[in-house]
């Protein structure tokens, strides 16, 4: 039975079908998507963190307008993938525990520090770069609510690009303290872009199966390629330098060749050693116990509402 | 005389900018400190719509000044003591049922304010007032919402209505006052009479705390200054934080 089972569900996967909520999966297919789609939606929320910083500092109305509305968006996304979660099994406050006790990640570029005004246009232009690099191939994952929620999230996500790569423009454009602020955004936020694609694909502790069972459709070194090929021309545009001192362009390959990424710094950073690790989790538990009396009386007033129309 | 009139509407606009930019900014600093996510965003929803309510009178204050300053000329180039928001805007966002309890204040005030606005012989006046009286009935409801849930809901979110409430009372009476400037531009139609507000503002205001089982404080503590630009320690330090980056390079695009 449980092999028929098997068989079925794999036979679905393969032929392209979409795998819903009330169909049966293996559990390793089910725990596999919780993890990945909770650490997303964490990320959503966690990324609020490092541009929110910036909110009461943006240097014009326009855009502290279009920041609020960009980090609004990220809760958004946040709360459609929790949803999209809990369509598994799991509960919204399940998975809010997880990121607080540390058993679930969020992606670790947002352990970097947002230091100036233009880490706002670099981490538009670059963070959401690459996740919507990543997020256009899981369009296609097998899950079904998580292959939909892509398709809504994506749409955003490019808007968001846009709108950093176009604070970047500006900068590029303005004075040299402007530009200089940009060069110095990019160059801290390159790598860590590069690296939010996970290890290489030989290194991956989920790639196999995630692959196998189409939750993921593309490899992290086809998809990191595919980022850096459509960053360089955008850096060049704007008239910076480009970070990696190494790229060169292979024309036999059609891509862009460059640097080995400083794994160790990668590890040391997901392990903790990030300037904002505590920072981030410890931002999130504060708000939340801070409102643990609202959601109190909410519940309270809730009730007493139903008791009275009873 | 037509030219004295413009300045007034001008500096009518500014001010009633400032109240916006200023509110806005303080409900924008509850981003990703909301007490669970879906709030958060609401607050951010509604911290949007008075910068843009800012933005739109700074830009029609810009547009009468014509002497090439822009909106953020407006927002980031004026000091705190240039700033003519009513003080109850300024002071800091406090814990969720202070900054509930003034919402509804704000709000409350805002929409019998706006509807009149709304009847200004100034077109543009009363267009910005239009499109923002629409955002501020949103606000309303969510607010005095609020207000019921923490009234009716625990003991704590009670207590710290009814204190909120008490912290607030006294800053809420220069909201009725006219000064010159506002009177001026009231005789003449272009302007809202705050004084006429008063009454309607006060009644349901008062109806929504009973329902909430909050008591008005008394009225004898009544703080006021804002429009004279005598502010509180707060606003400065608020446009310290909220001006810096644009003025450490000033005359730039952003
Ligand atoms: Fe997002
Ligand atoms: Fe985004």
């Amino acid at each position: 039975m449980a092999l028929d089972q098997e068989q079925n569900f794999q036979a679905k996967i393969d032929a392209e079908d979409k795998i819903e909520p009330k169909d049966w999966m293996p559990e390793a297919y089910r725990k596999n998507l919780i993890r990945q789609i909770s650490q997303h939606a964490h990320s959503e929320v966690i990324g609020m963190q490092p541009e929110g910083n910036w909110i009461t500092r943006a240097p014009s109305l326009r855009r502290k307008a279009v920041l609020l509305a960009k980090v609004q968006d990220e809760g958004g996304h946040g709360l459609y993938l929790y949803s999209t979660a809990e369509t598994l099994g799991i509960t919204r406050e399940e998975m809010i525990n997880a990121l607080q006790d540390g058993s679930a990640k969020y992606a670790s570029i947002f352990n970097y520090p947002a230091q100036t005004w233009a880490d706002v246009g670099a981490i538009g232009w670059l963070v959401d770069g690459a996740a919507i690099v990543n997020q256009v191939s899981l369009q296609r994952t097998s899950y079904g609510p998580y292959s939909r929620s892509m398709v809504r999230i994506c749409k955003e996500e490019s808007f968001h690009q846009r709108q950093g790569y176009e604070l970047m423009l500006t900068l590029c454009r303005g004075s040299e303290a402007q530009k200089a602020m940009a060069q110095d955004a990019l160059n801290r936020f390159y790598w860590p872009s590069l690296m939010m694609f996970g290890p290489h694909d030989s290194e991956s502790a989920h790639s196999a199966s995630s692959m196998k069972w189409k939750i993921k459709r593309e490899t992290n070194d086809y998809l990191r390629q595919k980022f850096i090929d459509q960053t360089a021309p955008q850096i060049e545009f704007l008239g910076l330098e480009h970070p990696d001192k190494n790229l060169i362009w292979n024309e036999e390959r059609g891509h862009f060749e460059g640097s080995e990424l400083d794994w160790d710094e990668f590890k040391r950073v997901i392990h903790g050693d990030g300037h904002c690790n505590r920072q981030r989790v410890q931002h999130h538990i504060k708000a939340h116990e801070e409102g643990a009396w609202v959601r109190e009386a909410l519940v309270r007033y809730k009730q007493k509402k139903k008791l009275k129309a009873a | 005389m037509a030219e004295v009139n413009k300045q007034a509407i001008q500096d009518y606009a500014t001010r009633l900018g400032d109240d916006a930019v200023v509110i806005g900014h303080r409900v924008s600093e509850w981003c990703s400190k909301g007490p669970f996510l879906e709030e958060d965003l609401a607050l951010q929803n509604v911290a949007l719509d008075f910068i843009g309510r800012a933005r739109m009178f700074y830009s029609y204050a810009a547009e009468l000044a014509n002497d090439g300053r822009k909106e953020d000329d407006f927002a980031y180039m004026r000091d705190h003591r240039e700033y003519q928001n009513l003080l109850l805007m300024e002071l800091p966002r406090g814990d969720f049922a202070y900054t509930m309890v003034r919402q509804l204040l704000v709000d409350v005030f805002n929409l019998y304010y706006l509807e009149q606005l709304q009847q200004s012989s100034d077109e543009t006046l009363s267009a910005i007032a239009g499109k923002a009286i629409k955002e501020t009935r949103y606000h309303l409801r969510r607010s005095s919402e609020w207000v019921l849930r923490l009234g009716l809901g625990t003991e704590e979110s009670k207590k710290r209505a009814q204190t909120a409430l008490d912290d607030l009372w006294g800053f809420t009476h220069e909201m009725f006052d006219l000064d010159a400037l506002e009177q001026q531009l009231a005789d003449a139609g272009i302007g809202v009479d705050n004084t006429s507000l008063q009454a309607a503002w006060t009644t349901q205001v008062k109806s929504i705390l009973e329902e909430a089982t909050l008591i008005p404080p008394e009225d004898e503590w009544k703080v006021k200054g804002g429009r004279e630009g005598y502010h509180t320690e707060f606003l400065g330090q608020m446009l310290n934080e909220m001006q810096c980056v644009h003025r450490a390079n000033p005359g730039l695009e952003w």
